[in-house]
């Protein structure tokens, strides 16, 4: 196939491009998230350190796999 | 401590990219044969090295979780593959636009180097169903690593054969870049570069919130342990 002329050949490569940050975008939002989510059950479990309740936690992480 | 680098390799990553992206559009020359779209391979074909790369990488980290029983040699491999994995979306993305634009279709399926890739990424794809299919730890990270080690030493058999078969319509690079010039030989290793940088530094993004989900656990367990013991002394 000939050569693609530049402004049909920047299409292509914008999209190459766009699609290569978005992905990486995508993955640091979704590490923003659980990162968020961290930082919430670490106040929480500050905030239970502060003022002990005489009922034991619920051990969450019992039934969860090594990696998930 | 996995964080103890981030910002570091962070910081380091997004300027090499920056450098990458620069020469890639304003020092590169354009390719004579296939025009401005050849700018896609200095995405493409990092990726793919860097993922396959990584592939092997997941396998030698479980050889050595195997050998020592470590479960932090088989956090790194597990994330050594989940990152290959999401770069290899990016391989097949990227592929598929320089193949429609170069080629005019998005796949061809009588291309060995194309299909191969295909086939290593949809191998890999299945370690995570594999992996928590599994509920005793234990043996899911025996069995994950057991997985990686044959995967990964498929890996470069699969980039051997794909080397000796006689379609060579692909373009190839690793031991025919005599035939890059300069230039763009240059630009490439940057943007070689910048693409494994990004690979280390999301690696180490995701150890260390996976490090700090476990020591939550951890905290949450020893806790809860206390305010049993103590609800059951009377304290």
């Amino acid at each position: 196939m000939p050569a693609l002329p530049l402004h049909e050949a920047g299409k292509y490569v914008a999209a190459a491009y766009i699609v290569v940050f978005a992905l990486v975008l995508i993955y640091v939002t979704i590490m923003a998230i659980r990162l968020s989510r961290i930082e919430r059950q670490l106040s929480d479990l500050l905030e239970q350190s502060v003022e002990p309740s005489p009922e034991p936690l619920e051990d969450l992480g019992a039934q969860e796999s090594t990696l998930v | 401590m996995y964080g103890k680098h981030l910002r570091a390799l962070s910081i380091c990553t997004a300027v090499t990219f920056a450098v990458a992206l620069g020469l890639v559009f304003f020092y590169a020359p354009i390719e004579a044969d296939q025009g401005f779209v050849q700018k896609i391979f200095y995405v493409h074909v990092p990726l793919a090295i860097v993922s396959l790369c990584g592939f092997v990488l997941g396998g030698v980290l479980a050889i050595v979780h195997l050998r020592t029983r470590d479960s932090r040699w088989d956090l790194r491999a597990y994330v050594a593959i989940h990152m290959s994995l999401i770069l290899g979306v990016g391989v097949l993305l990227t592929g598929s636009i320089w193949a429609k634009a170069s080629w005019g279709h998005w796949w061809v399926w009588d291309e060995p180097t194309l299909v191969s890739f295909l086939i290593v990424f949809l191998l890999y794809a299945t370690y995570q169903p594999l992996r928590f299919s599994i509920e005793d730890p234990e043996r899911q990270a025996r069995y994950a690593s057991v997985f990686a080690i044959t995967a990964g030493a498929f890996v470069p058999l699969n980039f051997a054969a794909v080397r000796m078969s006689t379609g060579y319509v692909h373009p190839r690079v690793l031991g025919d870049t005599s035939n890059l010039p300069g230039p763009m030989a240059l630009t490439f290793v940057v943007a070689l570069g910048a693409v494994a940088l990004l690979y280390a530094t999301l690696c180490t993004y995701e150890m260390t919130a996976k490090h700090t989900r476990f020591q939550l656990r951890a905290l949450r367990r020893a806790r809860s342990g206390e305010l049993s013991r103590a609800g059951r002394f009377g304290f």
